[in-house]
């Protein structure tokens, strides 16, 4: 027998242990369910893990309102095949208000429907470990992130005060109030997703499918309009064969020109294609480092 | 899917760490690596081509892991940042570990999960005492994979003497050491020479470049087949017919019909099924996370170990071991710590420091304590014994975590040495039934923990156990079970001779409470009207309700107690035949089926700790 195991085989394996270790040293775990293609790849590891119970965990998705259509409804479908709970939550108080990123601009839009929904949720449902999808190369500055990542009982990162991991033996403890992050995918790359999610046949939301789609060209940028999207001077209205290669809130996740349709496609795309994950979010390019500014806030 | 045979991606993964001392080059060869292997994207190197121009050079590649000065300045504790790329053949993680202060910390981050290790060493100034200190740590950390990059040949004009001199030099330090693998390889990882690509500028060298040997080292990956070691990590029981052990491998490998033995209950059974989900293994390996049932019923937890029938660990509450000291407290000697040792935790503490190690001359030098950063060799102690084999043996069952169990952060990274601490007059004399561990001012208490069987009672108490045992506090276990096997063995299950039971455990209890000790009682005590009379006559009381419908209990049936029962074969069982009065008022209560242990055990705590003020 060959006792060695491919790449994705020990990454799996390292996940599904991390997911066990949360589920044996925290009381009140959730997964952060974004939708996208990690989540979806998250969610496949936790049904591994945990089988034959089904998934333990509740899935708690931050709904900013200005999701794709798709997503929701991919989202609905993905929990009841699942059987898992769903926890959807909504800052109804901003949303009321009228908050939305056409006029706010994405980074105040971002601070009121993501991150402040996400710690008021994390409180409201005294959650002590959230499980999120991240990947360390998803940015440089994830580069050093722990996988078990400790926050203040504001839901803050203190940078200063980050326990080293060794081997595989995490530290759990933490005391009341205090809670943790959880990456299981730190050591995942875009690539290793999407071969696994080849591999074993996950299901993903179509819109990270190549086909012709109505767009808003804007510079560099092209947009699927939803949700009312006002139009700017200059932008064009055509219809491109593009895909989503990371999803979020419409305005903000743009989508590339792409030829690739199927799973396979798509990973060829990626071996070839040279251009970072990130480029086409708006969010990212706000500010100067705003990764590293919203984590700390509690954002990712 | 998890047979490695059968899977369409042949690649493997190989996790190295880098290290060298400052401004030697790492970042440069990183960058290199990261950039000549397609790992880095065009918007990137566009924006890196651009800062390099306005600082008045082509291209600079550690413009490329950037990221970890910044914080530094800030700083943040950085111990180690991985980076990803591969190649057809591999697909590599590199920990890159900062040199600077609190280089040892951070190194042995890096190397606990590396197969092997890059030591930079710069072409100008040769081997220096931090290399050496490198060198010793990957050994220490039990890597035996070594590439020494001599780096910046271009500044000595790529002259074959300096590579030869200080390969020399460095054959000579580690030969003591018996690595498997040492490569030496000339470089400019400015420029790229043989970092990617042979170089032309040293015709003289036909060895390969780096990430030649990166993508053809046989790194030593034995751990697949040693002695089967499985940790249990979860029990999982989707219902009352199954029981499954989930769990990651940590060495050997594990097969249907295979013999096993359970530790610490030391019973014999065979492997009935191999799984992970849907997919059913005939065999898996280390490190696969697998799920595993047994042809026995046995009662197994989370921390209990299966191992290979014919080769059990060593079990021992008493060991020699390096530690790594990493929290800005110092050591402290007989204070009580907690140990991670593979899915479980136990109490421990220091009972010996022999000497602490200076790690760049490698001297053992006299100490009587340990600082960030040091290394010391210790004699430990466990409360309850520890299955474990010597770190160089097994890297799983052989390292351990130290927390502090107030402020929980990680302290200290533990080695075994050797199952058998070094001959000392402190550390031999105790007897085992000694409590090893000193004590906190603080009053007795008898916790008394009613509740079916099956409710939770002895999982909860031994946890608790635990927990107090690592605070320092004085605690004794008094469980309803072993209470009947010692002293009351003569007794049976009528009414009367429950009560009598119960007496006598009050008895006890109130012994052990007046010595203020925190006495735990975990047994079923049914009736209302007896559980009154035991408050009345201990005084410090506390009343705990482990409560858990009859239904849930019976589908748990740990101890297959609820289906002799239902056959008839035990008369007057709690819950089916015989009543059981829930406590009006308890002064905690644990819903077992609706909240996680971890937050029933930590109310029990937290009232425990209150009341013993
Ligand atoms: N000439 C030459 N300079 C180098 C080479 N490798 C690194 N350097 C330079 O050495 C300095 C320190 O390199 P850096 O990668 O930042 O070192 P680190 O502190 O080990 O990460 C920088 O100015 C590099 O450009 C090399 O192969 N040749």
């Amino acid at each position: 027998m060959n006792r060695r195991l491919s790449h994705l085989e020990a990454l799996e394996s390292e996940s599904i242990h991390i997911l066990r270790e949360v589920r044996a040293e925290f009381s009140r775990p959730v997964i952060l369910y974004s939708i996208g293609k990690d989540s979806s790849v998250m969610l496949r590891l936790a049904q591994k893990a945990f089988y034959p119970e089904k998934i333990p965990f509740p899935l708690l998705h931050i709904d900013t309102t200005f999701k794709f259509r798709e997503m929701i409804e991919f989202r609905d479908r993905i929990a009841r095949e699942y059987n898992v709970k769903l926890i959807v939550h909504t800052n109804q108080e901003a949303i009321a208000a009228g908050a939305n990123p056409f006029t706010l601009g994405t980074s105040k839009c971002c601070a009121l429907l993501k991150t402040k929904a996400l710690l008021d949720a994390l409180s409201e449902h005294q959650v002590d470990a959230a499980i999120g999808g991240a990947r360390r190369d998803e940015e440089k500055s994830r580069a050093k992130e722990r996988i078990f990542s400790f926050r203040d009982p504001f839901g803050q990162w203190d940078p200063k005060n980050q326990r080293p991991e060794l081997w595989n033996l995490y530290n759990g403890r933490i005391e009341k109030g205090q809670s943790v992050r959880v990456f299981p995918l730190s050591n995942w790359t875009e690539v290793d997703v999407w071969e696994y999610i080849e591999r074993e046949a996950i299901p993903v939301v179509p819109l990270y499918f190549a086909k012709p789609r109505k767009a808003i060209v804007r510079g560099k940028l092209v947009i699927l309009p939803e949700h009312n999207m006002p139009q700017q001077p200059g932008d064009s209205e055509e219809t491109v064969v593009c895909r989503m290669r990371s999803l979020g809130c419409s305005y903000c996740s743009g989508a590339i020109p792409s030829q690739a349709d199927s799973v396979s496609a798509i990973v060829k795309e990626l071996k070839a294609f040279r251009r970072s994950e990130r480029e086409n979010r708006l969010i990212d390019h706000d500010q100067e480092g705003s990764m590293e500014v919203k984590k700390r806030e509690g954002y990712f | 899917m998890i047979s490695a045979a059968s899977s369409p991606e042949s690649r493997d993964l190989l996790r190295f760490l880098t290290a060298g001392s400052v401004d030697d080059g790492k970042s440069t060869l990183i960058g290199r690596l990261l950039h000549d292997s397609g790992a880095v994207f065009e918007d990137e190197l566009a924006a890196v081509h651009r800062t390099s121009k306005s600082r008045g050079s082509e291209f600079d590649p550690s413009l490329l892991t950037d990221g970890l000065k910044a914080e530094r300045e800030q700083g943040i504790t950085i111990d180690v940042a991985y980076r990803y790329f591969s190649t057809t053949r591999r697909k590599f993680i590199i920990a890159d570990t900062p040199g600077h202060e609190q280089y040892t910390r951070n190194m042995v981050t890096g190397a606990t999960t590396a197969d092997l290790a890059v030591l930079l060493v710069d072409a100008r100034k040769g081997i220096l005492t931090q290399t050496r200190r490198h060198l010793y740590t990957a050994w220490m950390l039990g890597i035996r994979n070594i590439i020494l990059a001599l780096n910046k040949m271009d500044l000595v004009n790529f002259d074959p003497e300096v590579f030869h001199r200080v390969k020399n030099a460095f054959l000579e330090y580690a030969a003591p050491l018996h690595f498997e693998d040492l490569q030496f390889v000339p470089i400019s990882a400015l420029d790229g020479d043989n970092v990617a690509k042979p170089s032309e500028r040293m015709p003289w060298y036909a060895g390969p470049s780096i990430l030649n040997v990166l993508e053809t080292v046989e790194t030593r990956r034995s751990s697949a087949l040693q002695n089967l070691r499985f940790p249990v990590q979860l029990v999982l029981r989707p219902n009352q017919d199954v029981r499954v052990y989930a769990g990651q491998i940590a060495s050997g490998s594990i097969s249907v019909g295979m013999e096993v033995v359970t530790l610490p209950s030391r019973q014999r059974t065979r492997i009935e099924r191999v799984f992970l989900h849907t997919t059913e293994l005939q065999e898996a390996f280390a490190p696969m996370s697998v799920a595993v049932s047994l042809r026995d019923h046995i009662d197994l937890g989370r921390g209990d170990l299966l191992c290979d029938a014919q080769a059990e660990p060593p079990e021992g509450r008493r060991f020699r071991a390096k530690l790594i000291w990493m929290s800005p407290a110092p050591m402290s000697l007989h204070e009580p710590y907690l140990m991670k040792h593979m899915t479980q935790m136990v109490c421990m503490r220091v009972t010996n420091l022999y000497h602490k190690l200076d790690i760049n001359t490698l001297d053992e030098l006299p100490a009587t304590g340990l600082k960030a950063n040091e290394i010391g060799e210790v004699s430990l102690e466990t409360h309850k014994p520890v299955f474990c084999d010597p770190y160089h043996v097994n890297k799983v069952t052989g390292s351990f975590i130290v927390i502090h169990p107030i402020q929980n952060n990680t302290v200290a990274v533990g080695i075994i040495v050797d199952n058998e601490p070094l001959p000392d007059a402190k550390g031999t004399n105790l007897s085992l039934e000694e409590p090893i561990f000193p004590s906190v001012n603080h009053r007795g208490l008898a916790v008394w923990m009613t509740g079916l069987s099956g409710a939770g009672k002895t999982t909860i108490c031994k946890a608790v156990y635990t927990e107090l045992l690592s605070r320092g506090i004085r605690v004794e276990m008094l469980d309803g079970d072993a209470i009947r096997q010692h002293i009351s063995r003569e007794l049976g299950f009528s009414k009367a001779d429950r009560v009598e039971n119960i007496r006598r455990i009050a008895y006890v209890a109130q012994l052990l409470t007046r010595n203020r000790v925190v006495a735990l009682v975990s047994a079923i005590s049914p009736y209302r009207e007896t559980r009154a009379e035991v408050r009345a006559e201990i005084g410090r009381f506390m009343e705990v309700y482990v409560n858990a419908p009859v239904e849930v209990c019976e589908q748990r049936d740990p101890k297959g107690l609820y289906k002799r029962a239902r056959k008839g074969e035990i008369r007057g069982f709690t819950g089916l035949d015989d009543p059981y009065e829930p406590p009006s008022f308890p002064e905690v209560e644990c819903r077992t089926a609706e909240e996680s242990v971890k937050e029933s055990i930590d109310k029990v705590v937290a009232a425990i700790l209150a009341a013993i003020q």
